[in-house]
């Protein structure tokens, strides 16, 4: 089911500011991609393109094309609705609905595109919670608020309710930042296991976390303020890590940046 | 060592006596600032209650004023408490849906629109009329442009022009403290727009705008001006709110209370004690429903 995404010639902008600028780069299926780079390059705008997200935001828009297998995401008859359908995310800091309890915000993305069928959502919150790692802790407590779980299984149910909708890639911004380091292992415990069925992207800031669970990794950069993001360059993440093709990429690998 | 512990050497330097004696000026001045505002307050409440609890009984609740003479004993508000109850049902019911669907769409949809902006300027315009001046409007429009007889819509009319612009405002409020995120992750999820707002968005402010429903439905049940002008004055029960005049508890407390005779004036007290006992059962009734809807 995972998909390959390519991307030609894509530009982000916010009114008339431009945050990213001409991004080519293919993403496969069935595999990790680490995006990483200074803060304000435009890694989450770049990745919020991804699933038409970026319009979302008053003003926003962009140009180029994403190929999501045959498909461009962004031709005329496409509905924005149905990417994000097709392509699910999870954000930074953990937002579970607050009005909902646990099985009720797994059931979300269904529920509220009409699927009623008690015992087909049932089974789906149960495989998506397993999915998830997050079905022991709270298999006996479904009924109650999602708001009430720790911050890391609170993320883990995030990432329960973005699965629950099957879609085919998963974008993941920064979802491990706000957690401790027993969280985050569970997490990425859980992206290498994901990796089996779905194209996954994640944004991160930490170089040992992009080593530990990426196959390819892009490196993005901005020449100063108020310059637009740029893809630097997308490799394997060993090559990345070790021997990268390019100067900026090493500098900041190495912490030599800035 | 820092400038700021230079002075006495000490790492954390003791509250000075100044800062300690603006402190327990600042707190003396909070405490009589409450007490000044809870003076009037419980006043009221006392004179009310005090004098309404003479008059109440179950003839004054069930009887109306039919037959009964300004110096006659007797009669009761039981035609105003039908007249009240339905004029502001009505005006609840055609201002609540209304004004909480022109809040969704100054916050969900209106954002930066030319649109957006001027109907919040108008429902600024609407929040500055006075009461009396909705009574007149409804008068001379719905009335006597339009040629239809005072009757207890005519007041409901009135009382849902002053809802529209609190419940606007209030139920404006509540949806903007909505986080964004929330927006978004239903959104990420392949949700719709308009369903993002009518199963996300609105059941998170859900108890914010029934807060402020409330404080919108207390307010005009009080109102008396406009109603004077819509229902007019009747002392017969009208289960009718679409034809012919109706009374309601404020226009009845003001008709009895002008009347210089005794029992008269013990009449608006009983009606003022059970206008407010009826606000606050509605209160609390919202408060309870807003409860248990919402996060346990
Ligand atoms: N909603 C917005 N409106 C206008 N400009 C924005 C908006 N969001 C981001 N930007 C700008 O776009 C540029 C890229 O931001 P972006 O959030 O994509 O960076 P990032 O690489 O994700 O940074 P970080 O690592 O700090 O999350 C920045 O210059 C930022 O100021
Ligand atoms: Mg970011």
């Amino acid at each position: 089911m995972a998909k390959r995404i390519e991307v030609s010639g894509l530009n982000a902008y916010y009114g008339g500011f431009l945050a990213v600028e001409d991004v080519s780069m293919t993403i496969e299926p069935r595999s990790v991609t680490a995006f990483i780079g200074p803060s304000g390059c435009g890694k989450s705008t770049f990745l919020r393109t991804l699933n038409r997200m970026h319009e979302v935001i008053p003003g926003a828009r962009v140009d180029g094309k994403v190929m999501l297998d045959d498909q461009d995401l962004y031709g005329d008859k496409v509905d924005p609705v149905a990417v994000r359908r097709v392509v699910g995310m999870v954000f930074q800091r953990p937002n579970p609905f607050p009005t909902m309890s646990i099985y009720d915000n797994v059931a979300a993305g269904l529920k509220l595109n009409g699927v009623k069928g008690k015992s087909e959502l049932d089974g789906i919150v149960e495989t998506s919670l397993k999915g998830a790692n997050l079905w022991n802790e709270v298999k006996d407590r479904l009924p109650k608020p999602g708001a009430g779980l720790s911050g890391g299984q609170q993320q883990r149910l995030c990432i329960a309710r973005a699965i629950a909708v099957q879609p085919q890639v998963l974008l993941m911004d920064e979802p491990c930042s706000a957690l401790d380091p027993i969280s985050t292992l569970a997490i990425e415990d859980l992206i290498a296991q994901l990796k089996s069925q779905y194209t996954i992207v994640i944004v991160t800031h930490n170089m040992q976390q992009a080593a530990r669970v990426s196959d390819r990794t892009a490196f993005f950069n901005i020449a100063g303020t108020g310059k637009p993001g740029k893809l630097i360059e997308l490799d394997e993440t060993s090559k990345i890590f070790t021997n990268p093709t390019e100067k900026a990429t090493e500098d900041y690998i190495t912490g030599r940046f800035g | 060592m820092s400038v700021l512990t230079a002075k006495t050497g000490q790492a954390i330097p003791e509250t000075s006596l100044g800062r300690k004696l603006k402190d327990r000026t600042v707190l003396i001045a909070v405490y009589v600032a409450f007490a000044l505002a809870v003076i009037p307050l419980v006043s009221v409440l006392y004179k009310v209650i005090s004098e309404g609890v003479q008059v109440i009984s179950a003839d004054f609740l069930t009887r109306s004023m039919n037959g009964i003479g300004g110096r006659d004993a007797g009669g009761g508000v039981y035609h105003s408490i039908v007249g009240t109850l339905e004029q502001v049902a009505l005006a609840s019911a055609m201002s609540i849906p209304i004004a909480v669907l022109t809040a969704v769409y100054l916050v969900e949809y209106g954002q930066g629109k030319r649109l957006a902006k001027t109907i919040s300027f108008f429902v600024d315009v609407m929040t500055g009329i006075p009461s009396i001046v909705a009574g007149l409007f409804v008068l001379a429009f719905w009335i006597l442009v339009l040629g239809f007889e005072v009757s207890g819509f005519a007041g409901a009319l009135a009382l849902g022009v002053l809802m529209i612009p609190t419940v606007v405002r209030s139920a404006e409020e509540m949806l903007k403290l909505v986080p964004n995120e929330l927006r978004e992750a239903s959104y990420a999820l392949g949700v719709p727009r308009w369903r993002t707002v009518m199963k996300v968005v609105l059941p998170t402010a859900f108890t914010g705008i029934v807060t402020g429903i409330m404080l919108a439905v207390a307010r005009v049940m009080g109102e008396t001006a406009p109603l004077l002008l819509t229902i007019w004055v009747t002392k017969v029960i009208n289960f009718n709110a679409f034809q012919g005049a109706q009374s309601s508890l404020p226009t009845y407390i003001w008709e009895q209370a002008s009347d210089p005779n005794q029992v008269a004036v013990a009449r608006a007290w009983g009606a003022a004690l059970t206008l407010i006992f009826i606000i606050m059962v509605l209160n609390i009734g919202a408060r309870l429903l807003a409860r248990r809807t919402s996060i346990r």
